[in-house]
């Protein structure tokens, strides 16, 4: 395949170094600048954006941003997880059906969705109704923490299905036989057997529901009413609002950072590359 | 019983999944503008939707832009991994660690990292700065999806379609194309999914006026959806439940035939 040369992607290897590359390296270059008589080009070189974020409001902030991805992550998975095993055990024509309904659901403007569940938590809305039918009168649900939490498994959920579904679909039965034959227990089975083959697809499941959630500020916004400020909140407001340029910069670095470790973590107990269906993290 | 454990596991999830979209479809129907509040069964949303131009103005931007970049990223993602696939290793490894970024950096990074460029060089933000935005973070997807499909293929096949006397052309045409095709035809789906549902990116690289409709839904949130989005996306959401039917409907029938 010789007649066709490499330079047919050299126009978009310079479209990568202009819109990904630079862009990224001015944030990382601003991210170490302070400006603070706000005057016009008398930038200082400085780790102060990093200092600050070491206040203990930020670091709350932080804290929170990454147990709320990460109990997110989990919900996605326990429900994904049974969810996968149930549809691999249907007929083929039934399996894709369901996966389809499965993602349907995504076509439906993700901000839409979020402000469907912000009209089903409100006081007045059927989960609550439902919720004083079974006895639990004047529970609040909109604007809570199980509200973001809700919103992120929610929206985010169906990157958990598809992944193990996948890796699930490509286990041979024979192996799983095999394993009943040679006197594993339905549990041994599972833990030698099954689990370990589909762990690519639920690390990759884990990332794509993770790298999301910890990084969101719509749904934190709309569900939780703004009262629980997350990471990316922070990084809108810096940069919209509080027009703190430096700061915002600063603080999605650390957020990279966050997501660039885990995804480390995750690449080491998965192996090498982590496939989440066609795209290699 | 082991039957309706599964059953009954099914409807739970799909409840779950679909229960805000019913919500959207029923109170599009609604006689009252406020959403959780039934007064009466209504059409008129649907009416007042096709006179509202500040929505059909979002409709429009959206789709436009949705169109453009799936378009171009299509073209030049599928061009580009026939490019990459060629390199020798010293170029490809940075090639692929480029095109990776927009895929591992959260939505908001990339946004304010073009939001930064475009101010910076003094660019007008709003409709072109979108698509380029859009663009960006469609094609590694492209790339994605069409790249496993070069690695498949035999080495020679183009080569041994010249030998047989087929032109550079005609061998890519008839060769080629049809091999990378579903790598193609999936990315350009990914792309126009991603660049539709997008928010993020575009509420950073947009101005002047400029919203699709994630934007506009966006701003609404908070004040309460006028019930004319509803009408919208039941007729978005209807209009692709009708086309998975049909294609449903058309491949059982092609499966009979066989």
């Amino acid at each position: 395949m010789k007649t066709f040369k490499e330079y047919i992607a050299y126009p978009y290897g310079l479209w990568m170094i202009i819109f990904i590359a630079v862009p990224l390296l001015v944030v990382i270059w601003f991210s170490f600048l302070s400006n603070p008589d706000f005057k016009m080009g008398e930038y200082t070189f400085t780790l102060d954006n990093y200092k600050e974020f070491l206040d203990p409001v930020y670091l709350e902030l932080l804290y929170r941003s990454f147990v709320y991805a990460v109990i997110a992550t989990l919900i996605s998975f326990m429900i994904a997880y049974p969810l996968g095993n149930l549809i691999v055990s249907l007929p083929e024509h039934r399996q894709n059906l369901m996966i389809v309904l499965m993602i349907l659901p995504m076509w439906v403007n993700f901000l839409l969705r979020t402000y469907a569940w912000m009209v089903l938590l409100s006081g007045s809305g059927l989960v609550v109704k439902f919720l004083g039918l079974l006895g639990f009168t004047d529970a609040t649900l909109l604007y809570t923490q199980s509200a973001v939490i809700l919103g992120m498994v929610y929206n985010f959920f169906p990157y958990m299905l598809l992944p193990i579904y996948t890796s699930l679909k490509k286990i041979d039965p024979d192996l799983l036989r095999a394993a009943t034959d040679l006197g594993a227990n339905h549990f041994q089975m599972f833990v030698k057997v099954k689990f370990p083959l589909s762990l690519p697809g639920i690390v990759s499941g884990c990332m794509m529901v993770f790298m999301p959630a910890v990084s969101t500020f719509v749904i934190s916004n709309l569900l939780g009413g703004g009262k629980y400020m997350l990471i990316g909140n922070l990084i809108e407001q810096q940069f919209l609002t509080a027009n703190n340029w430096n700061f915002g910069s600063a603080i999605s670095m650390v957020l990279m950072t966050i997501i660039f470790l885990v995804l480390g973590i995750a690449r080491l107990i998965a192996g090498k590359e982590i496939d989440t269906g066609g795209q290699i993290l | 019983m082991r039957k309706l454990f599964k059953n009954l596991a099914f409807g739970l999830i799909l409840l779950f999944l679909y229960a805000p979209i019913f919500v959207l479809i029923i109170y599009s129907f609604n006689d009252s503008k406020i959403m959780g509040s039934w007064s009466g069964f209504t059409l008129k949303w649907y009416v007042m939707l096709f006179q509202d131009r500040y929505i059909l103005q979002a409709l429009y931007y959206t789709i436009i832009i949705a169109v453009v970049a799936t378009a171009v990223s299509t073209f030049v993602g599928t061009l580009s991994a026939l490019g990459i696939y060629q390199m020798r290793s010293r170029l490809k490894k940075p090639y692929l660690f480029m095109n990776n970024i927009p895929v591992l950096v959260p939505d908001i990074v990339m946004g304010i990292t073009l939001m930064s460029l475009f101010i910076f060089t003094g660019m007008k933000m709003g409709l072109t700065t979108v698509i380029i935005a859009h663009i960006t973070f469609c094609i590694p997807y492209v790339i994605l999806s069409v790249m496993p499909r070069f690695s498949r293929l035999p080495e020679n096949i183009f080569d041994a379609a010249l030998d047989l006397g087929a032109t550079p052309r005609y061998a890519f045409w008839k060769v080629l194309f049809p091999e990378i095709l579903p790598g193609v035809t999936s990315g350009a789906l990914i792309a126009f999914t991603l660049s539709i549902d997008d928010f993020v990116i575009s509420f950073f690289t947009t101005g002047n006026g400029v919203s699709n409709l994630s934007i506009t839904i966006y701003s609404m949130a908070k004040a309460g959806i006028n019930p004319k989005i509803n009408a919208l996306s039941t007729i978005m959401f209807g209009s692709i439940m009708l086309l998975l039917i049909i294609i449903n409907f058309r491949s059982e029938k092609g499966i009979k035939q066989i």
